[in-house]
């Protein structure tokens, strides 16, 4: 083993983490390599001032309202997905009644009739070929899970 | 018929029994099973069972991860509503913990980023690039008991790289073992201790070099 292997079991010993074998093949070692005996100490002191610092316990209150906060997050989510769903259904519904509208109008140029229903099909197209592609690339990317 | 059904009833209890010693040796409790079962038919009172058991974990970690208080306690109840809404996608046999400390994680890290980029837009705009801190967002009140050693180290800390700082706080704040903190970040022991070197040998040299400029 190398010294720096000793040096990743050094971590182990300190926080007494490291089986028998482990545990005796690293003092051998500690005994043959002052270098290896001198950054164990090192790290010694390091964990022991690490150790002596701790989180400051926030008041009682806090641990009291938490349940309630994150319920009330619970909620307003549920709210927010209910109240989304309804606006963007009364939106399309809204939205198809007034082109119904406009194409049953017979004041309403042909042109113009021509035109929105152009677009909304132009809309369509669109909404379909980026979907596609988003669920083609979603099955095939191999690095989906990999966080960026 | 009598001899099946016993027989059956005998694989049926072999079958629980394998069941139980399996989440037993992955550290999960069969009443967390249950819980988190409820939580999934949507049972908002499992879930305040769960989020009661884990808020003091969660709190601290996220402290630990982002350093102050008030971003702490936003985030872990963040981390929780984003668990509950996708409680679906929860294998319960690894159960709750592990899973929702990568939610956690992922939203300290991301709000980290964030701030980071926008301490770095506000001092480049005020001050100039050479008075960047990594560690300004890490506030000395987080510090039980303080003194000015307890106050370096927590700077120190505050500057290291998120992997780094990480692996200190689930080893010296939350006290995990390594087999736990194997656990919670899907790895293996060996990475805990060679994270762990990395991250000490880090820290050890950001202390050294501000005692070195404080004698200077």
């Amino acid at each position: 083993m190398s010294c720096q292997e000793y040096k990743e079991l050094m971590m182990g010993y300190l926080d007494s983490e490291l089986d028998e074998g482990q545990r005796e093949r690293l003092e051998q070692h500690l005994v043959d390599c002052p270098e290896c005996y001198r950054e164990l100490e090192e790290f010694r002191k390091l964990k022991d001032i690490t150790d002596d610092v701790s989180l400051a316990e926030p008041e009682d209150r806090l641990w009291e309202q938490y349940w309630g906060s994150v319920y009330n997050r619970v909620e307003r989510g549920i709210g927010w997905v209910l109240f989304s769903a309804a606006g963007i259904l009364l939106l399309i519904y809204g939205g198809f009644k007034w082109i119904e509208e406009i194409i049953r109008d017979e004041t309403v140029g042909l042109l113009l009739k021509a035109g929105l229903l152009v677009l909304i099909a132009g809309a369509a197209v669109l909404f379909v070929s980026v979907l596609r592609e988003r669920l083609y690339i979603r099955k095939r990317d191999r690095y989906k899970d990999v966080r960026r | 018929m009598y001899i099946y059904m016993c027989r059956k009833g005998l694989m049926a209890g072999l079958v629980f029994d394998e069941r139980l010693l399996e989440l037993e040796k992955l550290g999960v409790s069969e009443e967390e099973m249950t819980l988190l079962e409820r939580c999934r038919r949507g049972s908002k009172e499992a879930f305040e069972v769960i989020v009661k058991r884990y808020m003091k974990d969660a709190y601290f970690v996220a402290l630990g991860l982002v350093g102050n208080r008030d971003d702490a306690l936003e985030l872990s109840q963040e981390a929780f509503v984003r668990a509950y809404s996708n409680i679906d996608r929860l294998n319960s046999k690894w159960g709750f913990y592990p899973w929702f400390y990568q939610i956690l994680r992922n939203l300290c890290f991301s709000h980290l980023r964030k701030r980071k980029v926008r301490g770095n837009q506000y001092i480049e705009d005020t001050v100039g690039d050479d008075f960047r801190d990594e560690s300004d967002g890490f506030a000395p009140e987080a510090v039980a008991e303080r003194n000015e050693n307890k106050d370096r180290v927590w700077k120190a800390i505050g500057k290291l790289g998120e992997k780094h700082r990480e692996v200190i706080i689930l080893r010296h704040f939350q006290n995990l073992s390594y087999e736990q903190i194997a656990k919670n970040l899907f790895c293996s022991k060996g990475t805990v201790m060679s994270r762990l070197y990395h991250a000490r040998k880090k820290l050890k040299g950001l202390l050294d070099s501000e005692k070195g400029g404080q004698h200077e």
